[in-house]
């Protein structure tokens, strides 16, 4: 049991790319700030609220690039069967619902001055996100009720393809529903926004992917360690099973 | 391997005949369900007019997942999964039984609460066969995905928590779908019906497809 001690206490998700990566990151959060809050200026209509656009949008981009990893990682799994590609969807999986989430609870907060409410049935875009959403907590729900570790990964990158698989229709059947959005047409593609606003979108685009890319490298990691410390104590158990019959004097044999 | 699926479907069929869970639990459950929203939605038959088709559907989820479970724990019971595996049949065939076996006793409950929301919600029938065949294709879509979800958790100790938390979000599209296609049925709403029936279909396909591709997987592995 030492040794497993030994090796969890030297273990670290850090090293000089990750900390330099989070610097940055850190650096970014601080200019978006800066920029959202004192230098992009107020819209005509929606006034200090537009500002709340430099983290739903980069949000929302990261949801959906998220879970196209999990998607793609839970694929690799049932295809290679590596573990790399087990631990990749699920660290994606972990990181795209805290994104779904911020996109969920800002375009609420937001949704509250500009639309006059915190939430509307009829909103293709906003129904479809909570399904997603849901989906993924199922996920996450399926792997944190444990088991057998390919077990778990093989059951998990089927609920993760399904959630792929059914997101299109999903989105079908929600915009035939309702048949209506409040949502406004892609900010960055629309050509009405102003040039600092604008800017200042990009970098907070920029900032969440280096922040998901940063996340990700130390979640990954840590998924790492533990499926190397599930290893150790396999192996341990299995050294303790064969000292004990070495000290049995039957040798372990049944009488 | 369509003697297979029917040997599956049989067997389960029989099960159930035997131990009568669908007809002594689920069915009573399910009039239980429509009894009390229309306590929730008040005594106005106009609001329980206009919400019978999301009522019936929400309900029908309910059931399938008394009967997802109910379905999942006949194989679990005695390791009969491993046993139908070395009886060498198909994991498709034993997919596609097992789907079968669920749509029927489902699709059995659905007939029943079709009486119910005539008596109790005073729902009127605009068309019959758009009604049936929006029941028919659901009742598949539900199938299909509870059978595979239903693998899927059939070896996790939460199972009875998981199941729901992974199925009732998958089936929102069936929900929506089936409620507008039976709001026309029904004549509640002008929408048409046998649109929202292809999408339906089209759920049905998809997901079916990836339950015979994963069924195999689950069954060996998980």
């Amino acid at each position: 049991m030492k040794n497993i001690a030994t090796s969890v206490d030297a273990a670290t998700t850090k090293s000089r790319a990750t900390q330099i990566l989070g610097f940055v990151v850190l650096f970014g959060v601080l200019a978006l700030i800066l920029l959202g809050f004192f230098a992009a200026p107020e819209d005509d209509e929606q006034r200090d609220a537009v500002r709340m656009i430099f983290v739903h949008v980069p949000s929302a981009f990261l949801t959906y690039a998220a879970f196209s990893v999990t998607a793609a990682g839970s694929l690799m799994w049932l295809w290679k069967r590596s573990r790399w590609w087990d631990i990749v969807a699920h660290s994606a999986a972990e990181i795209g619902v805290i994104f779904c989430g911020l996109t969920l609870f800002t375009g609420s907060v937001w949704g509250r001055p500009t639309w006059n409410t915190y939430w509307d049935w009829g909103d293709v875009r906003l129904v479809t996100t909570l399904i997603l959403f849901l989906m993924m907590v199922g996920y996450l729900a399926l792997r944190a009720a444990g088991g057998e570790e390919n077990a778990v990964a093989t059951r998990a990158a089927v609920v993760g393809l399904l959630a792929a698989v059914n997101i299109p229709i999903i989105n079908r059947s929600v915009e035939w529903w309702a048949n209506r959005t409040l949502h406004q047409r892609s900010s960055l593609t629309d050509g009405n926004l102003e040039d600092l606003t604008l800017f200042t979108l990009v970098v907070g685009i920029v900032v969440w992917v280096l922040f998901f890319v940063w996340a990700m490298i130390h979640r990954f990691r840590i998924g790492w360690l533990e499926h190397q410390l599930r290893d150790i104590e396999l192996q341990a158990a299995i050294a303790g099973r064969r000292a004990e019959t070495a000290n049995d004097p039957t040798g372990g044999s049944l009488p | 391997m369509l003697a297979d699926v029917w040997l599956v479907t049989n067997k389960d069929l029989r099960i159930e005949w035997r131990s009568r869970v669908t007809f002594n639990q689920v069915v009573p459950f399910a009039l239980i369900v429509l009894v009390l929203f229309g306590f929730a939605l008040d005594t106005n038959r106009a609001v329980l007019r206009a919400a019978t088709s999301g009522v019936f559907w929400l309900t029908v989820l309910f059931v399938a997942v008394v009967a997802v479970t109910r379905s999942t724990m006949i194989e679990i019971s005695d390791g009969a999964r491993r046993a139908l595996l070395l009886g060498g049949i198909e994991p498709v065939a034993i997919y596609f039984g097992k789907t079968l076996a669920i749509a029927i006793q489902l699709f059995g409950v659905e007939l029943l609460m079709v009486g119910g929301v005539i008596f109790f919600f005073d729902a009127t029938i605009a068309s019959w066969p758009l009604l049936l065949a929006t029941c028919v294709v659901a009742t598949w879509c539900v199938a299909a995905s509870g059978t595979l979800l239903g693998a899927l958790v059939a070896n996790v100790a939460a199972r009875d928590t998981v199941l729901p938390i992974l199925l009732l979000p998958v089936l929102a599209p069936v929900l929506i779908a089936a409620s507008r296609a039976f709001d026309d049925a029904l004549g509640v709403l002008v929408v048409d019906g046998w649109v929202w029936l292809g999408l339906l279909a089209a759920f049905g396909i998809v997901n079916a497809t990836l339950g015979t591709l994963a069924y195999g997987t689950l069954l060996e592995e998980a």
